[in-house]
């Protein structure tokens, strides 16, 4: 086999690892609360912004940066579920959709208002490493670990703990867990912070990988769309699955033709899939 | 002679009136103005029934480009090209729509479909960056005043050519709403079962009301493309083309024949306003207020402000005639 084509494919899985991470949160929301956050990848900008200043320009230890950066995108999901969100809780869905595309356009500018349309890198250096003759990034190779890490460690906080298993009862049945005494808009609150926070990780992650500008959201934000709709809205596991699905075909494709013509095809699969299996890949 | 009868005479007189009296800037954004709102109210003729597509980024890439590409490189008259682009975005809008309807793909599912679609539209015409220059945009040979290339200077023509292209979108929504059709396609919107169940050929309302939606959005956007010469993936297709005409359809009322136009109206002037305010050096302010209003309008206006204010309306009058919320479609 190609070594470059092998080094193509491994990267691509690495980079799996964050998308699935972006997919995990965004399916938590819908899953949850039922609402499709257009608008997710700009929370993920928004925490790139947030390491980058605090790194770069404040100088704080880059652990800390992170933890801050984590912390800022946790509190921003609990602010768009109380502002924007919790408002059209019982419109249609197609209004839910519209109210986040609107916080799409309105996180987008407030950004190139605030930072310029600059590209930002935060100037970390990683070294690269050669594995049988393979050169791997670093970065990714962190990314990927630590979006592991963090995936499954909301499973088990989903599993494990009284949360978790009142955030899955909600999941199942909105109607009853009223009476089973949980507090539903208590619940909307964490599982909002929970999706802030895992876009904020992605966030401290993707920082290391890319330089950052208002617009970063639109390069990826539809690519986890397609990877949460591809799974099945709402459904992790699937979405889980097929993160590292889409990031192959982008690797691969991006080794033969170029990075457009890659997402091109990524979305092509895509398509044709849902005409498949409209509910998603791993819906039955 | 009833008072429409006369508020559409007045305001034709006024359409009519308006290149003799108006500055050439004030013409340029009428001119942009009635375009978009064409192309809204294509938007709006699917939209209106719950058939929410993010795609039409799609076929306006497609209608902007491809006369635009047969006129600069092959010297193909846009009155040839135009045809062919509209063909291309039916043709797109058949081999899309109909496994989508076929396997029932609605809801969210069909919004995001369509997002993708337009995404693989935008990203094909960047990667041609042989041709279409990618992202750095293209720009049409010129040829100064030519009804052959249908390229005009002068702003008066492309003022008359949108008004037209707006009015026969006004005729057409028109038609479709007095038609069988329209009851056909809201029992559809409201209940797919039910509708194939009472005798509705669900497949072919789709199907056609897709078609026509998808070909008219290509229309507007190659006028777009001849208007503005210069075209760029960015502007003429992907999500946030998409994402602005469902806004601005939405925002100014997807049930009312001149909702899709108020839109228009209203997020152009918003924009262009906000823009002059702010100026330059505070690249983003605009649409950072933009943002902030779409969002308050999705959540205390979800009508829309033709709805609304029709909604008004009609809770006076004594036939109990009401307006279809946007929140039940």
């Amino acid at each position: 086999m190609d070594l470059y084509l092998l080094e193509a494919i491994i990267n691509g899985i690495l980079l799996g690892g964050v998308l699935a991470l972006l997919a995990l949160g965004l399916n938590l929301i819908f899953g949850v609360i039922d609402v499709v956050w257009i608008s997710y990848a700009d929370i993920v900008m928004c925490g790139m912004y947030g390491v980058y200043f605090l790194y770069a320009q404040y100088h704080l230890p880059l652990p800390l940066a992170f933890l801050l950066a984590i912390l800022g995108s946790a509190c921003l999901g609990v602010l768009v579920h109380k502002l924007i969100i919790a408002p059209v809780l019982n419109a249609a869905p197609l209004n839910q959709l519209l109210a986040t595309g609107g916080l799409l356009f309105f996180l987008q500018s407030f950004a190139t208002l605030l930072f310029g349309t600059d590209f930002r890198n935060i100037g970390v250096r990683l070294p690269v490493l050669e594995v049988a003759s393979m050169y791997l990034s670093f970065a990714r190779l962190i990314a990927f670990g630590v979006a592991l890490v963090g995936a499954f460690a909301l499973y088990f906080f989903l599993k494990k703990t009284y949360v978790g298993t009142a955030i899955r009862a909600i999941a199942q049945d909105r109607e009853i867990v009223g009476l089973m005494g949980i507090d539903q808009r208590r619940i909307y609150l964490v599982v909002s912070a929970i999706g802030g926070a895992l876009a904020g990780l992605a966030a401290c992650l993707l920082a290391l990988q890319y330089d950052v500008h208002p617009f970063i959201g639109n390069t990826f934000g539809p690519v986890i769309f397609m990877i949460c709709v591809l799974g099945g809205l709402g459904n992790m596991l699937g979405g889980f699955f097929a993160a590292f699905i889409i990031s192959l075909i982008i690797a691969i494709g991006g080794y033969y033709w170029s990075t457009e013509l890659s997402y091109v095809l990524a979305f092509t699969f895509f398509i044709v899939l849902m005409f498949i299996r409209p509910r998603g890949l791993f819906t039955p | 002679m009833n008072i429409n009868r006369i508020l559409i005479l007045i305001g034709l007189a006024l359409l009519v009136a308006l290149p003799f009296v108006a500055a050439a800037y004030f013409m340029h954004l009428v001119i942009q103005i009635l375009i978009w709102a064409f192309i809204y109210t294509a938007w709006s003729l699917m939209g209106r029934f719950g058939f929410v597509s993010f795609g039409h980024g799609a076929f306006m890439g497609l209608g902007a480009y491809i006369p635009a590409l047969m006129w600069t490189f092959w010297g193909v008259t846009p009155w040839i090209g135009i045809p062919i682009a509209v063909a291309a975005a039916v043709l797109l809008a058949v081999i899309v729509g109909y496994p989508c309807f076929a396997r029932r793909v609605v809801g969210h599912y069909f919004a995001l479909v369509t997002l993708a679609l337009s995404q693989v539209v935008l990203l094909s015409l960047t990667a041609a960056r042989d041709i279409t220059g990618g992202s750095l945009g293209f720009t049409q040979k010129a040829v100064g005043h030519s009804w052959y290339a249908l390229q005009f200077p002068e702003k008066t023509y492309f003022y008359g050519i949108a008004v037209v292209l707006w009015l026969a979108g006004l005729v057409i929504w028109q038609r479709i709403d007095r038609s069988i059709s329209r009851e056909a396609l809201e029992a559809i919107g409201e209940d797919e079962d039910a509708a194939a169940a009472v005798g509705i050929d669900v497949m072919y309302q789709k199907m056609r009301i897709t078609m026509i939606s998808a070909a008219l959005t290509a229309l507007g956007g190659a006028i777009y493309g001849q208007y503005f010469m210069y075209l760029n993936p960015e502007t003429v297709s992907g999500i946030t083309v998409s994402l602005q005409i469902v806004f601005a359809a939405i925002a100014g009322g997807v049930y009312a024949m001149f909702g899709p136009s108020v839109g228009a109206l209203l997020t152009l002037a918003l924009t262009e306003g906000l823009r002059v305010w702010f100026g330059t050096e505070f690249i983003g302010a605009a649409n950072t207020i933009y943002g902030i209003l779409l969002v308050l309008c999705i959540i205390f206006m979800p009508q829309g402000v033709v709805g609304a204010l029709q909604g008004l309306k009609f809770r006076r009058t004594p036939q109990g005639k009401s307006v279809r919320r946007i929140s039940e479609a």
